[in-house]
């Protein structure tokens, strides 16, 4: 067994024209990457301009970006408030939905009879839409944080938990049959084979869970309404809509979107970090 | 040393090791599997079951591991039998690929409940018999197929097992790795003197490895007929050229053709 099948390659190519023509073709890959939707948005927030002064909309109906920009700014103290209400109460039902749904998924592993038990009430559960489950919860829940924790959790939970599930139920049989010949306990085969396994599987239900725990704290907002404990982003839009502060409105949804984007990148950076060294999907792979 | 040699007797004058007695295995009321089966294994033994698909080789070693229980009939150890007597390797490396190499050798010790430290020196050991001491922190993704087949046969070999199955081991694997990893696989042999046996499709490699060849037949499952490879170990590569090998792989060729239901 020699060592030379497992050199890495050399990482300037100097090869014939194919393999120049792919480095350029990749290095113009790294670049458009991020040139290309930066480009996108810059003309698309100039042809937003140019329409709305074209066409004389009044800012009641549709504002420039400018006046967007304007309220981001003048706004910013409310806003930043908001959305650090909105974003706790993303994060916390996140967590939730982690510990809720992983956790789920283990049990629901240990005991079949669990498993045939609840699992089609999860199904139920996730499948009627939150915003009609919403305004029950606030009927019966007195804390407005608890019932948006729990909106947001009901709808959060659920990718981890099927994921989850599918992962501890794909464990390689070859692996599983060598435990068993070892004499591994139920525990030690859930601590060194099902959990790494899963690993994969479970990033893949966080990434979706994240956006929805979002999905769910804004539906929250919209239906609790404000009440004592300050008023998030998604309140902050309607009551802007109420007052025809459509800027301000603007402002408040990107300060959404953003918020989305950054769990998103955030847990796909994790991903990366905990499956770098072994997993196929962030193995970086020549050519 | 940790990994302990263990001497070899000649052919008959073994000591009995296992024996299967009159097994029978039948799936789902109607499917045999497997017909009176009938086995004795000796220390030092190197048995090759040869035979076409579906001639229940695979299943006799599921039984032999005790992932699986015979319908009818006994499997007996010879003496105490506990975890870590047995060694396994499988068609594929069956290597946890979130785990380093010295890790995954580790396995065993690990779910005996013995810490790396304590087992250190035998994983070292056993890797350097498989000649993979220098890739002790790679990941399994890291390495070639013959050398994951070797990691696969270091964590099989690191509890000094007392037999070591191997299911079709280096089936997937190309020739000239497969021939490498074949001779690998007899010098260690020699080295600790291990017990073992292998589930193969190939006359070739049984022939080559084993001195009892057990040859199979399918629908039901069984034992056909037994031969002997006599010639004695160490055998290097002049053997495969040898007329003896190609006598007894004659031979085997003969007693698969009539397993496969072919006049010979």
């Amino acid at each position: 067994m020699s060592l030379a099948e497992n050199q890495a390659l050399p990482t300037e190519v100097r090869g014939d024209a194919d393999e120049l023509r792919r480095a350029r073709t990749a290095q113009i890959e790294r670049v458009a990457k991020w040139a290309a939707p930066v480009t996108i948005m810059i003309l698309a927030i100039i042809g937003w301009g140019w329409i709305v002064v074209a066409n004389e909309i009044p800012h009641y109906i549709l504002p420039g970006p400018d006046r967007v920009w304007g309220s981001l700014v003048d706004d910013w103290g409310m806003l930043i408030d908001a959305a650090y209400l909105t974003g706790g109460i993303t994060l916390l039902a996140l967590l939730l939905a982690v510990v809720g749904g992983a956790g789920l998924a283990i049990l629901f592993n240990q005991s079949k009879l669990l498993e045939l038990s609840f699992y089609p009430y999860a199904v139920i559960l996730q499948v009627t839409p939150v915003v009609s489950i919403a305004p029950l919860i606030f009927i019966y829940v007195d804390s407005k944080v608890a019932g948006m924790l729990l909106c947001a959790w009901l709808v959060a939970s659920f990718p981890v938990l099927s994921s989850t599930t599918l992962g501890l139920n794909s464990v390689d049989h070859n692996l599983r049959d060598l435990f068993r010949i070892y004499g591994a306990s139920r525990w030690q085969r859930l601590r060194f084979l099902q959990l790494p396994s899963v690993l994969p599987y479970f990033l893949g239900g966080l990434k979706i869970a994240g956006g929805l725990s979002l999905i769910g704290a804004v539906v929250a907002e919209l239906v609790a309404g404000t009440g004592g404990i300050g008023s998030g982003l998604a309140f902050r839009i309607q009551e802007a809509g109420y007052r025809l502060n459509i800027a301000r409105m603007f402002a408040a949804l990107a300060l959404v979107a953003a918020m989305g984007v950054f769990i998103f990148a955030a847990l796909s950076v994790l991903s990366h970090l905990l499956l770098k060294n072994w997993h196929e999907s962030a193995v970086k792979r020549e050519v | 040393m940790a990994v302990r040699h263990h001497e070899t007797m000649p052919l008959g004058q073994r000591a009995p090791l296992l024996r299967m007695t009159h097994v029978d295995k039948v799936f789902g009321g109607d499917v045999v599997a497997l017909k009176d089966m009938n086995l004795q294994v000796n220390q030092g033994d190197f048995i090759s079951l040869l035979g076409p698909s579906g001639c229940g080789k695979s299943t006799a070693l599921r039984i032999i591991s005790d992932l699986m229980h015979p319908t009818h009939g006994r499997v007996d150890w010879e003496g105490p039998h506990g975890r870590g007597d047995l060694g396994v390797v499988f068609q594929e490396p069956t290597l946890m690929p979130w785990a380093t190499v010295a890790q995954n050798v580790w396995l065993p010790f690990r779910l005996a409940g013995k810490s790396y430290s304590e087992v250190k020196d035998d994983v070292l050991e056993v890797l350097r018999l498989v000649g993979l001491e220098k890739f002790l922190n790679a990941y399994p993704r890291e390495l070639s197929g013959g050398m994951k087949m070797r990691v696969s046969i270091a964590r099989a070999i690191v509890t000094n097992p007392r037999l070591i199955l191997m299911d079709e081991p280096f089936a997937a694997l190309d020739e000239i790795t497969r021939h490498k990893l074949n001779n690998d696989l007899l010098k260690l042999k020699d080295q600790i003197g291990c017990t073992v046996i292998f589930v193969t499709h190939s006359v070739f490699e049984s022939v080559f490895l084993s001195d009892r060849i057990v040859v199979m037949a399918a629908r039901p499952g069984r034992v056909l007929t037994e031969l002997e490879v006599d010639t004695p170990y160490p055998r290097g590569e002049e053997f495969r050229t040898s007329p003896e090998y190609a006598a007894h792989a004659r031979r085997a060729s003969e007693a698969l053709k009539e397993a496969m239901g072919e006049p010979a």
